[in-house]
């Protein structure tokens, strides 16, 4: 028998296709993977302490940096945290527009995945399809709350602006486009050979594992778990709405690849449905110690000036308690796991991040697989370093 | 005397030819990928970026020039040359039209073909195979980790698809009964009933058997999607050529499109009937100048189909990249012999 030795290869901080800033070690036999150690924390911001120091619209505003891919989500999972702390109702038009918005947040998050995913296995003009389209969602951001990623659109008790004029038409424009485009990625990839070659069966855990080493979203119903949070958790009104939970089989990359793309399809039902029934009424909760009074107020009512001057100068106290109100994200089970002293900003936040957890199954996935597997899992799992890192 | 400066004219214009290609393909694979993808591609250097390709040209060259210091300095140095003249060597025996006395500006007509050796395919294949030598040494040289995974893989590719590449190439030698690329482009002359060109792929059904197994291995030969493990960015970095910067870097940037080419145009040259077309060639002084826009126009045609591929198609594994290669091509180019020497025994008898 001849000694063969390993060989031990950085993969990343700078490498194209580990999604940001994840490095890998592995111990290569030929092209086999051995062992794969992933390193993080080169995308360490400090977010979670940083919101020890900020009332909580202001570190709201941080959490739009966590999963970039998703900003709407985590602004959605720290307000409900916040919100069942002060105790405050949001009104149904503001829930509606906030279920819009985090389902169009949700197609444009599959769509980088899809278009990263896809560029890593070398498919690369599906990229560019996929960018086109979240173009557009980012111009539907960017006319509610000014910016395409770091929005901050949400507030305590609702939304900081309603919708702008003939909005609902323009994102029934979009739906009605983005549903004929999906099928188009499905024709470029779902029956390729060489996509299949590529995905069926790489990458395969199954239902328990899935669940014992935490995994959540599409990648765990990937793996045949129907676990859904806004069905099983509903929150802002999703249980109103009606869509299906698509789930996988075999728990591979291929499976994974169906259940976000099936996802896409559902975001876009429940966008339907939101516009059709999009009630009228306030953005936003009407709670004088909580919501700043509408600017025209202040001209002319004491009160009004009042409230602002404190909300503004010493910020919005909830009461001594703790919150944790989990979200569907895109990636999985967001929430903010929030304590409050009583005082204006929060005593300790704490984020329960999807990515982080699926990506800790990622040694084992990689087992025995080829380099060029390793990519295409890593792809699968849809990881934000912003995120895993905060 | 003449003779010798009409050569060397030959050699100057078409390796002058041979090196403009590249920075055209660069162009126009730029443009139709973009176009595929619904941009634009390069739009500001010259009229549609035409320019784009020189622009990128002086760029590199000013850029720094980096030995790594564990590397082995005449090897490393060696290797783009390497690569990069094997490359350019194919072109000296391919015909690109037929015979011409320049609009009556020579005595004698001339061929429009550097050399007509009759071993001329046997040349090809022996300068492509040296091309493999450039990426393995640039692999090993670097002394890296990236390039050598790199290296490795295009070893196991290059020498398993160069077999079918060569093997689908023997039922034309068969079919012409010559290995002079002049001569293969003769016996495809003429057309049937009048309107198809009799090319080798119209000739006999394993012609174009061959002709698709041919194309296939070139597309693996040349390292091009979706056959680009070597050098895949998105696992391997950059593949055999992580370490190597500035021009040398550009040799094997340049080496790979002027592969492309000479593949394409050994394709047109063999199978879909070299310079042949309507009004090519004849007794008309211009009839050469058309055999030559046949002959680009056909080079042109294929190349759009390797940029039409690597706009559609994910990438192989290198594992299957292997299987395939030696299950289904190598088998299938063994029966595609087979088939072609029953069909050409059934036309004699």
């Amino acid at each position: 028998m001849i000694k063969t030795e390993t060989m031990t290869i950085n993969m990343g901080p700078q490498h194209p296709s580990t999604h940001g800033v994840l490095r890998l070690v592995l111990e290569l036999d030929g092209e086999r993977i051995v062992r794969t150690v992933p390193h993080i924390g080169y995308l360490h911001t400090g977010v979670e302490k940083t919101c020890e120091y900020k009332t909580y619209i202001q570190a709201m505003t941080m959490t739009d940096r966590l999963d970039y891919l998703s900003p709407m989500m985590n602004n959605l999972a720290f307000m409900l945290s916040t919100e069942k702390l002060v105790g405050v109702e949001v009104p149904p038009r503001a829930q509606a527009i906030r279920v819009l918005m985090n389902e169009l947040q949700r197609i444009a998050s599959h769509l980088v995945w899809l278009g990263t995913h896809a560029l890593d296995i070398g498919a690369m003009s599906v990229m560019l399809y996929c960018f086109r389209e979240r173009e557009m969602i980012l111009d539907l951001f960017e006319e509610v709350c000014g910016a395409r990623l770091t929005v901050s659109y949400f507030r305590i008790g609702g939304l900081s602006a309603d919708l702008p004029e003939g909005y609902l038409g323009r994102v029934k424009d979009f739906i009605t486009y983005f549903k004929q485009r999906v099928d188009e990625y499905e024709g470029l990839l779902t029956r390729n050979k060489l996509w299949l070659r590529r995905t069926v069966g790489i990458g395969k855990i199954n239902a328990e594992e899935a669940k014992n080493w935490g995994f959540s979203g599409p990648c765990l119903r990937a793996s045949g778990v129907a676990w859904d949070i806004r069905k099983t958790n509903p929150y802002s009104g999703y249980e109103k709405y009606d869509f299906e939970v698509p789930v996988g089989v075999n728990g591979d990359v291929y499976d994974r690849y169906l259940v976000r793309i099936a996802e896409m399809r559902q975001s876009a039902r429940i966008v339907e449905q939101a516009l059709a029934s999009m009630p009228s009424g306030a953005h936003i909760a009407d709670a004088p110690k909580v919501t700043l009074p509408p600017r025209n107020t202040l001209h002319t009512s004491m009160e009004a000036l009042i409230h602002h001057f404190l909300i503004i100068c010493n910020g919005v106290q909830p009461p001594p308690g703790e919150a944790y109100v989990p979200i569907e994200s895109s990636k999985g089970e967001l929430g903010f796991y929030m304590v409050s002293d009583g005082s204006a900003r929060p005593y300790r936040v704490r984020m329960r991040p999807p990515s982080f957890k699926n990506l800790q199954v990622l040694p084992k996935l990689a087992e025995g697989l080829m380099v060029a597997d390793l990519i295409a899992v890593i792809g699968s799992i849809d990881i934000v370093l912003g995120e895993i890192d905060r | 005397m003449i003779e010798l400066l009409i050569i060397a004219v030959k050699c100057l214009v078409v390796f002058t030819a041979a090196l403009l290609g590249v920075p055209f393909m660069v162009w126009f694979e730029r443009k139709v990928v973009a176009h595929m993808q619904m941009r634009l591609g390069p739009m500001y250097v010259g009229p549609h970026g035409v320019l784009q390709p020189f622009a990128d040209a002086i760029k590199l060259m000013f850029k720094e020039d980096f030995l790594p210091p564990q590397a082995n300095k005449v090897v490393y140095y060696l290797a783009p040359v390497l690569g990069m003249t094997t490359a350019v060597l194919a072109f000296s025996v391919i015909p690109f039209g037929p015979q011409t006395n320049l609009f009556g500006l020579l005595k004698e007509p001339i061929p429009l073909q550097v050399t007509d050796l009759n071993i001329g395919l046997l040349i090809i294949f022996s300068a492509t195979a040296m091309g493999v030598y450039g990426i393995v040494l640039a692999g090993w040289s670097s002394n890296s980790k990236y390039p050598l995974l790199g290296a490795l893989r295009s070893t196991a590719q290059m020498a398993s698809y160069e077999l079918s590449l060569g093997l689908s190439t023997v039922s034309i030698l068969m079919l012409a009964g010559s290995l002079s690329l002049n001569e293969i482009v003769n016996a495809q002359a003429g057309l049937y009933w009048g309107f198809i060109p009799r090319w080798f792929v119209f000739q006999s059904p394993t012609g174009f058997a061959a002709f698709l197994l041919y194309f296939i291995c070139g597309v693996a030969e040349t390292n091009r999607a979706p056959f680009d493990l070597p050098e895949a960015e998105t696992e391997l970095v950059a593949g055999f050529h992580t370490e190597y910067s500035s021009m040398k870097f550009a040799m094997f940037f340049m080496a790979e499109y002027v592969n492309m080419i000479a593949v394409s145009a050994i394709a047109t040259t063999l199978f879909l009937g070299g310079w042949h077309g309507w009004g090519a060639g004849g007794d008309t002084s211009y009839g050469w100048v058309i055999g030559l826009g046949w002959f680009v126009a056909k080079v042109i045609s294929l190349l759009f189909v390797y940029v039409w591929l690597r706009a559609t198609l994910p990438r192989l594994r290198y594992d299957q990249l292997m299987a395939f290669g030696w299950k289904f091509l190598f088998p299938a180019s063994l029966v595609t012999i087979l088939a072609t020497a029953l069909w050409i025994s059934r036309q004699v008898s």
